[in-house]
């Protein structure tokens, strides 16, 4: 395949929203199941916050992307109505829940990650994007913060929350590997300024999460070998039942509104 | 009501007044009596503290198990924009059950000790979180009923004689006010939808209909708080009252959306200028508030096993705070 096209062709650019906007619904509906089985109300609330917030930037991305691909699919027809594989979002935003550590560590990797791309996306060559990106930004920053501060929390508090979550770590790091790996379209999204380059975000993500890391008293797990694909619609085997539930209503009802 | 469980608790005998100073008491009526809020430093008579407590922690506790039958269809909601109105549906219940533990507070006792009464089976929350959501019609309809029914209860009890309790109320009842608009928005959508859709709505009016009317409690006839929290000006209109309140608003609700109203000795009385209504099944409601209700025990368990499994998650808060003196977040 040709590595560099100045100008990506539409499809390129429609698949690249839904990496950002599948990241943001899979794991806000992750967050959705905790609802009411938090540790304390106040994480009731957090995680809450948090979901509705992925939720509302993976609307305002699905909107985009559809419109840009300019075959009718509105917010629903591609949140609700695509085939597991053309799902694209990054592996590790699917993953379950777990327990309490599981859902931080999974949440800070990511929440991390997404704070130091959607910063950048803020000055995309895409105004549409970058105006999106601008708003969830500041929300990010929230998010990290509330991750974050668990993530410290349960590092540095008890033997056994350290351990918990020293595993956490060692169990979901594997999977930060393909958010940085470049594929075809996150060069030519680079190469038309659409999206920044993605050693520069591995780098403000690495020094970021090696701070909190230190915080926390937890060791950086050493990288590995295996490259997960959830963005080339390659997933785990966790991402089926998740669609199971959220298209179920509008499966079972072919053309109802809600 | 989300307090009913109160009409039947034996609780602390009431007439623990009559040993409290005479004057004192009757200043303190005087206050209730001018419409002044009693404020948590203010003397009180210790029947009214704990008449008090044993309201707000019932209340607290119902947001708090409320959350589990709608948190249910978070993960299966039909559109973004749905989920999206019920996690923050969900979202306002929590919050409610934190406000509402914090007035309960004001009166001396720690959250910690109201939730392990929750947990252990000892204090009461609303029976209507006892029944299952079947589908998602089940959302609309606790929205459009059970949201409707609180806010029938809930809106006198702004003007509550308790400070916190009626502040408290005011925000709550804001946002309740919300969620039944929403919920009777999606009864509409189903309600205009498709067949399956509009039977969808029907069989939840089916099911939700008599237990929201129980939600107002025993006949009056058959409540033993009444009179007592009326005076007190905890409670303002009683259980029958609300409850006919509660069925003239929602009847031409149901009308309008053209569902049937599972009720066949339902009537316009025109000479009263009220509905007319069947009689309710109060051996069901005593039976769930006992214990025997189709989902008391999965809803008991849920919030057991989510105490237990953040357990070490909040030693954790209390050991890192420890450390570093700061506030523990959890
Ligand atoms: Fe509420
Ligand atoms: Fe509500």
């Amino acid at each position: 395949m040709n590595a560099a096209i100045a100008v990506p062709p539409p499809d390129a650019r429609v698949r690249y929203l839904l990496r950002l906007a599948d990241t943001s619904l899979v794991l806000g509906q992750r967050l959705g199941e905790w609802i009411g089985h938090a540790p304390a109300i106040e994480e009731d609330l957090g995680l809450a916050n948090t979901a509705l917030d992925l939720m509302g930037l993976a609307r305002l991305l699905l909107a985009y992307a559809g419109e840009l691909e300019g075959r009718g699919r509105d917010e629903d027809a591609l949140a609700f109505l695509r085939e597991e594989p053309e799902y694209l979002n990054a592996t590790l935003a699917e993953q379950p829940n777990g327990d309490f550590g599981d859902t931080i560590v999974r949440q800070y990797l990511l929440d991390a990650y997404r704070l130091e791309l959607l910063e950048r996306l803020a000055g995309s060559a895409d105004g549409r994007l970058a105006a999106i990106a601008a708003k969830a930004a500041k929300e990010a920053r929230y998010h990290v913060r509330y991750s974050g501060g668990w993530l410290v929390r349960l590092g540095d508090g008890t033997a056994e929350s350290h351990a918990r979550v020293q595993g956490s770590l060692e169990r979901l790091w594997p999977l930060t590997r393909e958010l940085f790996d470049a594929d075809e379209i996150d060069r030519a999204m680079a190469e038309a300024g659409i999206a920044p380059d993605l050693g520069e975000v591995a780098t403000a993500w690495s020094r970021r999460v090696d701070a909190t890391l230190r915080e926390a008293t937890l060791a950086r797990p050493k990288d590995t070998p295996y490259l997960w694909y959830g963005k080339q619609g390659r997933h785990s085997e966790h991402l089926g039942y998740l669609l199971a539930d959220l298209q179920y209503l509008q499966r079972a009802h072919p053309g109802a509104s809600w | 009501m989300y307090t009913q469980g109160l009409n039947e608790q034996t609780g602390r005998p009431v007439a623990a007044e009559a040993t409290e100073d005479e004057a004192r008491l009757r200043a303190f009526q005087a206050r209730i009596d001018a419409e002044e809020k009693i404020e948590p430093k203010d003397w009180m008579p210790d029947a009214y503290r704990q008449t008090l407590i044993r309201q707000i922690s019932q209340h607290a506790h119902s947001e708090i198990v409320g959350m589990l039958p709608e948190g249910n269809w978070i993960t299966r909601a039909p559109s973004l924009m749905r989920k999206s109105i019920l996690i923050a549906k969900v979202q306002d219940e929590g919050g409610h059950g934190a406000y509402l533990y914090s007035a309960a507070e004001t009166l001396g006792v720690s959250r910690a000790e109201l939730i392990d009464q929750l947990l252990s089976g000892r204090a009461k929350y609303s029976s209507i979180f006892n029944y299952p959501t079947l589908s998602w019609a089940d959302v609309g309809a606790i929205g459009w009923l059970v949201d409707g029914a609180a806010i029938m209860n809930q809106i006198p009890l702004c003007r509550c004689s308790y400070g916190p309790y009626a502040r408290a109320m005011i925000r709550i009842c804001k946002e309740e006010s919300f969620h039944q608009r929403q919920g009777y928005d999606i009864m509409l959508k189903l309600a205009r939808g498709t067949a399956a859709q509009r039977r969808m709505a029907q069989d939840a009016l089916d099911r939700w209909w008599w237990p929201s009317l129980m939600m107002f409690g025993p006949p009056d006839a058959a409540s033993m708080h009444t009179a007592h929290s009326v005076r007190w000006k905890i409670k303002r209109f009683t259980n029958d009252e609300l409850r006919q309140k509660f069925v003239d608003f929602t009847v031409p609700q149901a009308k309008f959306l053209g569902l049937n109203v599972p009720d066949p000795a339902l009537r316009w009385d025109a000479e009263a200028g009220m509905h007319r209504y069947g009689e309710i099944d109060w051996t069901e409601f005593n039976q769930v508030l006992k214990g025997h209700g189709p989902c008391n025990r999965e809803r008991l368990a849920e919030r057991r096993a989510a105490h237990e499994d953040g357990r070490w998650v909040r030693e954790a808060a209390a050991a890192h705070a420890a450390k570093h003196g700061a506030r523990a977040a959890a």
